[in-house]
Order: C-alpha cells, then sequence, then structure tokens
C-alpha cells in the first residue's frame, strides 16, 4: 500500500503543473489595439443622434463571418479596441446622413485597414446636408432658447438627396439631445424654410423637477426618405 | 469464486439469446409502417405539427402583450418592456425550418401512403394549410424566405452548396401562401362547428388576410422605400397592391357570403359582456374560425391567474399582469361616433371636472371599452373591483397608501379607514393596476379558472368572422368601394352599440386603422397591422411626446403608456364630498419611450443562419 501511495503522489505532483499550464493555455489575451477617429467631411466631423449610426468591421479569414459593430459618437468620433489584423470597413446601407465615399478607382466604399498599432482613421463621407454657424441664446423673460443657423446644400443630385423633411430645436436636460430626450422641441417643415442661408428657431423651456438651471440644445434635419438625421453640435445654455 | 462467476456469466449468456431482450419494439419511437397504415397515429403526428403553430402574442405568451402602447406590464421582471428606448434587429424573427421540414415530410410520406381515401385527403390538406401557415408566419417577420416545398437530403459528398437556396421574393411567398390555401381548401371539411382543426372557412379567412397583408406592403411600402431590397426579397411592387387587394376582398365576400359564419351576438340586451364572452364561449360560437384550444386537466393557461384584478384572485398569489393604457382606452370612441380623451379638467378654469360616480366619465363609449377592459366601478365574476387612487382634499393634498386597500387616518377622523382601492392603483406596486385599468378580453370569469393548479380552458382565437368584415371594409376602401366598406364596416359597429351608421364619405384610412385597432385589441394583430401599414416607425417613433389627443388619428404618436386614475373627494359635511376626479398620469417605471426603426419592419436574420448559407441576404437598415 506504501508504493501505492507513493505511486499516487508522484502522479498528482506531476499532473499538477498541467493543470496549471493548460489553464494559460485557454486564457487569450484582451484585444489592446485602438481605432479612433472621427467621421468627416472635408475635415469638419459630422455630428449625428447617439446610438444611431454604426459601421462594421469585418475581419476575413475566420469560419463565420459576423462583423463587429462600431457606434458613433454625438460629435462624430468612435473608437473600437481590437485585436491586430486585417479589417474591411463598411457602413451598411443608411447607416447615416451621409453617403460614404467610394474609391475612385474600384468604385468600393469598403476602408481596408491593416491594424498593427494603434491608429487614427479619420473617415470621409458625404453628408446631405450640414448645419452651420449654429448661435444658441436664452431670453429670460419668456425663459425661451433661441437657435440660428445655415442650412448648407451638399448633395445636390436631387434622386439621392430629396430635400429637407423638416428641422427640430431640441432641448434636453443631459447631454443626450434628440428627441427621445428632449423636454421641448419646436419643429418647422423644410418646404416652409424661406431662407435656408438664414433659419431660426425658440422653443421655451418647460418647468423642471427637480429644479436646474440649464439645459442643452441641438437643432436636428431630417431628409426626406432618409431614415438617420443630420445634427448641429450640442451646446449647453446656462441661466 | 471462480465457479459462481461462470454461472453468472452462463446466465447472462442465456437471458442475452432469449428473443424478448434484442428483438423488442421500441415503445417511444414509431416507426413509419406503424404510422403510415393507422390513421390515429397519422392523425397525432398531424396533430403535433398543429401544436409548432408559431405565435408571437398569445395567451401562453402573454407578456408579449406589453411590448408596445395596448398594456403596461404591472410585474417587477418585466418593467424592462417599458424602459428600453429601442427593440433589438433581431426581435420578432423566426426562422425554424427544422418545422418547415416535418410538415413537408408529412406531406410526402402521406402522399406515398396507403390510408383510407378520405383520411389521407384530409391530413394532406390540413398539413398544407399549416404549411401556408408557417410560411406565413416567416414572410410577416422577416421578409422573402427560402420556399422549400421538398425535403431535402444530405449526400455526405462534403459539398452542401447544393442546399443552399436563396431568399424567395415577398411577393412570392404571398402568392404561395395564397395558391397553397385555395389548394387546401379543396380537401378540407366545409364545417364550421370544427374550430381548432383547419376547415375550408380557415383557409379562406388566413388566405383573406395574408392578401389584405400583401396589398398594403405593397402600397405603403411606397411611403418606406428604404425599407426593401433590390432583388425584392423586402418589398412588394406598388402595382401589385390592387391585385392582392382584390384577392382579400374576393375570399372575404365569398366567406361572408357563404352563411357559415357571423358575429357573436348571443346578448344584444349587454354588448359589453357580449363582447367579451364572444372569446370565452366554447359552445356554438358562430364567430370563431380556427381557434388554438385548451382541455381543462389536459393543457390549460394560465391567462387568468396572472391577469385577474388583485382583489379577486382566487387564491391571493399572483394577479393583475396586463393593465390596458389610457393610450388604448381613450381611443374607444364616444357612441355619437366622436373621438374624444377623457375630460378631467375645464379647459376654462384648469379645475378638475367632479363625477358623482365613478364610472360616469366611462359612459357612452364603445360598447367594446367595458368589454375589452375592466374598468373602474365595474364588476368581475359578480364582484365589484375596487379601483381608486386614494382621496383628494379640497385644497389638493392627496391621501393614499402603498399597499393594496390600506387604511390611513382621514383628517378630522380618529379611527382609520380604506384610502386606496384593494385593486390599486399605486404606483410601481406590481400585480396589481399601475394604469388604473385591468384586462377584461379572454379574462375566465368560470371559479378556479384564477387558480394555478387548474387554469383556463378559454381558447386563443387565431381568425374570427369580426376580423373578415375588418378585412373585407379594407380591401373595399383600399380599392375605392366606399359603400362597400362602409357596410361591412357598420355591421362591426353595430354589434359594438353604435346607432349611427357611418356614411362611405367618413370611411377613411384613420377610420380603418382605428376599426382594426379597438376590435382587435390583445388578439396579437398589432405589430403585423402597424408593420404592414408603415406606421409603426411613425407612431412608435422614439420621441418623448405626451399622450395624443387625437386618438383617431392612424399616427398619432404613441410611444409611452399612461393611465387614468381615479380619486374621491373627501369633504365632509360639503356637497362634493364622495365625487371623483380624474388624473392622467404616467407609470413612474415608463422611462423610455419606444423606438420602432426602419431596420425593425423585417426581423435580423441571425449571422449563424446567414454564415451557414451565403445566399441569404440578410433585412435592410440593419
Amino acid at each position: 500500500m506504501g508504493n501505492v501511495r507513493k505511486t499516487l503522489d508522484l502522479i498528482l505532483v506531476s499532473v499538477l503543473p498541467l493543470f496549471l499550464l493548460s489553464c494559460k493555455k485557454d486564457n487569450y489575451s484582451a484585444p489592446n489595439i485602438h481605432l479612433k477617429g472621427n467621421i468627416v467631411y472635408n475635415g469638419e466631423n459630422i455630428n449625428v443622434s447617439y446610438n444611431d449610426v454604426t459601421f462594421q468591421l469585418w475581419e476575413p479569414g475566420w469560419g463565420k463571418l459576423t462583423p463587429i459593430n462600431v457606434t458613433v459618437n454625438q460629435d462624430g468620433s468612435y473608437s473600437a479596441l481590437l485585436f491586430k489584423g486585417k479589417y474591411k470597413l463598411v457602413f451598411p446601407p443608411g447607416a447615416g446622413p451621409f453617403i460614404p465615399e467610394k474609391d475612385k478607382n474600384s468604385g468600393n466604399d469598403t476602408i481596408y485597414i491593416d491594424l498593427q498599432t494603434d491608429m487614427n482613421l479619420d473617415i470621409n463621407v458625404t453628408p446631405y446636408y450640414l448645419i452651420k454657424n449654429s448661435q444658441f441664446s436664452f431670453t429670460s423673460t419668456d425663459s425661451t432658447v433661441h437657435a440660428k443657423f445655415k442650412i448648407q446644400k451638399i448633395i445636390s443630385d436631387s434622386l439621392i438627396s430629396q430635400g429637407v423633411e423638416s428641422v427640430t430645436l431640441y432641448i434636453s436636460k443631459t447631454n443626450w439631445v434628440d428627441g427621445r430626450t428632449s423636454i421641448a422641441s419646436s419643429t418647422i417643415s423644410g418646404s416652409s424654410i424661406v431662407d435656408t442661408n438664414n433659419v431660426s428657431l425658440s422653443v421655451r423651456i418647460p418647468s423642471m423637477v427637480p429644479v436646474q438651471h440649464y439645459v442643452f440644445a441641438r437643432i436636428g434635419l431630417k431628409i426626406t426618405n432618409i431614415g438617420k438625421m443630420i445634427f448641429s453640435p450640442i451646446e449647453e445654455i446656462d441661466f | 469464486m471462480i465457479f459462481a462467476t461462470s454461472i453468472l456469466f452462463t446466465n447472462f449468456w442465456f437471458s442475452c439469446t432469449k428473443d424478448n431482450l434484442l428483438n423488442q419494439n421500441p415503445t417511444n419511437i414509431l416507426l413509419n409502417d406503424q404510422v403510415w397504415t393507422d390513421p390515429s397515429l397519422a392523425y397525432s403526428v398531424l396533430a403535433d405539427l398543429y401544436d409548432r403553430v408559431p405565435e408571437y402574442q398569445e395567451l401562453q405568451q402573454y407578456w408579449n402583450f406589453a411590448d408596445f402602447d395596448e398594456a403596461f406590464p404591472s410585474n417587477y421582471g418585466d418593467y424592462w418592456r417599458v424602459q428600453h428606448q429601442d427593440y433589438d434587429y433581431s426581435s420578432w424573427n423566426y426562422w425554424d425550418y427544422g418545422y418547415v421540414r416535418d410538415i413537408n415530410l408529412f406531406i410526402q410520406k402521406c402522399r406515398e401512403s396507403n390510408l383510407p381515401h378520405d383520411d389521407k385527403s384530409r391530413f394532406l390538406a390540413e398539413a398544407r394549410f399549416l404549411r401556408a401557415n408557417v410560411y406565413f408566419e416567416l414572410v410577416k417577420r422577416m421578409g422573402g424566405v427560402p420556399l422549400l416545398l421538398d425535403t431535402m437530403e444530405y449526400n455526405f459528398s462534403g459539398d452542401a452548396s447544393y442546399l443552399q437556396h436563396p431568399r424567395a421574393k415577398e411577393s412570392e411567398v404571398y402568392d404561395f401562401i395564397i395558391n397553397e390555401l385555395d389548394t387546401a381548401a379543396q380537401d378540407l371539411p366545409k364545417d364550421p362547428s370544427i374550430k381548432s382543426r383547419a376547415t375550408w372557412g380557415a383557409a379562406l379567412a388566413m388566405k383573406c388576410r395574408a392578401a389584405l397583408y400583401a396589398g398594403s406592403i405593397a402600397k405603403y411600402g411606397t411611403t418606406t422605400p428604404q425599407v426593401s431590397l433590390p432583388g425584392g426579397e423586402v418589398g412588394i411592387p406598388a402595382s401589385l397592391a390592387g391585385k392582392y387587394y382584390r384577392i382579400a376582398l374576393n375570399s372575404a365576400e365569398e366567406l361572408i357570403g357563404s352563411g357559415e359564419y357571423g358575429l357573436y351576438m348571443k346578448h344584444p340586451e349587454d354588448l359589453s359582456t357580449n363582447f367579451a364572452d364572444l372569446f370565452l364561449d366554447k359552445n356554438n360560437n358562430p364567430e370563431v374560425i380556427w381557434a388554438k384550444d385548451y382541455k381543462l386537466k389536459y393543457r390549460t393557461t394560465q391567462f387568468t391567474v396572472q391577469n385577474q384584478p388583485h382583489s379577486l384572485t382566487e387564491e391571493g398569489a399572483v394577479s393583475g399582469f396586463l393593465n390596458p393604457s389610457l393610450n388604448l382606452v381613450q381611443s374607444f370612441e364616444k357612441l355619437d361616433n366622436t373621438f374624444d380623451t377623457f375630460a378631467t379638467k375645464d379647459p376654462a378654469t384648469g379645475k378638475y371636472i367632479l363625477y358623482d360616480n365613478i364610472n360616469d366619465i366611462f359612459k357612452n363609449r364603445d360598447a367594446r371599452l367595458s368589454g375589452t377592459v375592466i374598468l373602474p366601478g365595474s364588476q368581475f365574476k359578480g364582484r365589484a373591483v375596487d379601483i381608486w387612487a386614494g382621496y383628494i382634499l379640497p385644497d389638493g393634498t392627496i391621501i393614499s397608501g402603498s399597499s393594496f386597500g390600506q387604511s390611513g387616518i382621514l383628517p378630522g377622523e380618529s379611527n382609520p379607514s380604506q384610502v386606496v382601492g384593494f385593486d390599486g392603483p399605486i404606483d410601481g406596486l406590481e400585480h396589481g393596476t399601475q394604469t388604473g385599468f385591468y384586462i377584461r378580453k379572454y379574462l375566465d370569469p368560470t371559479p378556479s379558472a384564477g387558480q394555478i393548479g387548474t387554469g383556463s380552458d378559454v381558447w386563443w382565437i387565431r381568425y374570427r368572422y369580426g376580423e373578415v368584415l375588418l378585412n373585407a371594409a379594407e380591401a373595399s376602401f383600399e380599392l375605392g368601394i366606399l359603400d362597400s366598406a362602409a357596410f361591412f364596416i357598420n355591421q362591426i359597429r353595430q354589434r359594438a352599440g353604435f346607432t349611427i351608421p357611418l356614411t362611405p364619405a367618413e370611411i377613411t384610412f384613420d377610420r380603418i386603422v382605428h376599426e382594426r385597432k379597438v376590435e382587435l385589441a390583445f388578439e396579437g394583430q398589432e405589430l403585423w397591422d402597424m408593420k404592414r401599414w408603415r406606421l409603426a416607425h411613425k407612431v412608435w417613433n422614439g420621441e418623448n411626446s405626451d399622450l395624443t389627443n387625437q386618438p383617431g388619428k392612424s399616427d398619432a404618436i404613441s410611444t409611452k403608456m399612461f393611465g387614468l386614475w381615479p380619486y374621491k373627494i373627501y369633504d365632509p359635511g360639503q356637497p362634493d364630498n364622495g365625487k371623483w376626479v380624474f388624473k392622467k398620469v404616467i407609470p413612474s417605471v415608463v422611462t423610455q419611450p419606444h423606438r420602432f426603426r426602419l431596420g425593425n419592419y423585417y426581423s435580423q436574420i441571425d449571422p449563424n443562419i446567414l454564415a451557414n448559407n451565403p445566399k441569404l441576404i440578410q433585412n435592410p437598415n440593419q
């Protein structure tokens, strides 16, 4: 029996390290390469609504293909933490209030990325419209936020861009601003806009519970038959 | 020891070679030879196929009724349904080709069998009916799908690509459903007393609904051109709308004209109870065409157990899950054919309007309101419900409680009295109403139906004559035949207590949408209707909006669910003491407005399915 015990001990001792080794073999290291940047047009960020605009990263070479979805922030920036590798970046159709840029030679809008180290990548797109020179002000007498801005048409081809459906001024309690969070908004139809260089909107700030002395304002533009809206930057209004 | 072992061994040897052990028939598998020579066994296989009909909102999955704006889920574990903004793109998806294959196998083997002729032709027709139905479920959710009508076998050659099929066009799937039901109908019994198996009437009713859906997708799809795929897998050409509407109208008229079915009208003296009983009465019910039936002791549902009013629960366990919303309740018109919200405050003075009785505010409305919803001041199972939110003092102070029927001391009193209803509403308290309403449709007043052990055998009605009338009205309207549209819709409305028929000129799209909404509330139709009219993204647009004051408008925004709470005035000795006022409230649990995105119109196909078959294209806008 003594011999058996000794053999058993020997087996245990020799096998135990294997367990440790195999645990190490099963642990993969975390992704550690950053891919960051902005969605831009002529170097200017495209402002969008939160959680709405995404693009896909596809890594070829795997048995099954499923994309990694990357969401664009309200200010047009994005970031993703990935493994090293070759990726194809593509916007699904209708992903945002813009048309992705096509490669001049291939006509393809896929962007090929060879990610070996942290990379800054600004992605060029062509928006249908841009909201420019947005200025916000506040009049305390009537507790109203006023907005003045210019609508710049970028895509003129009427087959692609079917016009402005409406423009809206949103105000929200936090800096996540669009129709989902707004506590008040003011909309006008695209057809009622007389001068696109000089559009004004105003909306009264409703009473807020609990009381706060600031709101966040933003202008959103809805394009006819396009699902995603384009926005101005968000502005905090203190009063 | 060796001797004992050899004896044991010899015994085993003998018993192993005895015929019984190795030649026994399996007791848990039915072989093809057995099934296809015995009609009862073939019928049992068919019964299993019936059992697997896909459903989304139904009595057994009642929690799904709280997904949109018909009812609030008063259960802690379901609050998430009113706390998310977006619907996952994979919501409502379905891709059970295992079920399709089993139906195809049944059809193939049944055809090859030597069953008696009558059984064979009926079983085949029923299987084809079920196959048309599963493709209807697929196309409703996913758009065009691979149309597989034969069983596929793998030849183990190492190359499975011959088994990969592309998606058919959305219109092709609808065409298949319509043609398949036409064929099946010829061999299905023309017997309206058969309710849970396929009949001529059921095939016709399904064909009517399918054609109507296809017609509306063709017509209203033009308002959402981005919801389409270039190959036609999603989207139906607008030019086909008329053809489909015509098929829908013809099918409806054939069924209506046959006289086989009719509107349930056993209690004309009480139209609300009549409407409620339509869903409960299994004896000679002329309106039910195809139902999923239940039977006490064999299979029942917990729908009544989970949804009964809190104060009337039979075991004091669960209750009050589905609370109809004010959004739905205010949609029921006044009996003079006009729409109105409930008058809670005088618009001129801003003061609360006083009601002598708690149910006065709900008077003179569509009889279906009280037949669909348990209102404050009404009864269930012959006993009064106790729905009131508390006392209100002349200065507006509220005295209420935080548990059902709680007691409190009223000003000037020394003894406690009840200060809130035993049925709520109490904000944030689950299993009682938080909107001020309980659901009545499908709620079973039979004793013991509210007990967990017994349950209710009330059936789930998939197709009924009332819907066929609505289909006929809608198809007529879309084909420009307004007097037919009025003729059909007025029959439904007459049963709902309206005495002034609508004129043909009054039939508008808003009217069609509205009538369907109030007649078919809680019948699992809302999502599919909103999708085919392309209204879903307009009504559930994610905006943080107030409750609409235009309940008759088809595109009125309805992203959050509201409630209406009754308060009793406490002003002893004064003339207003004991009168009622109402407050429009939003349950604090409702934290996010619902947003239905363009990518939700057709559910996302699981990436694993796409990976297995590269010929499949993903649905758009996702």
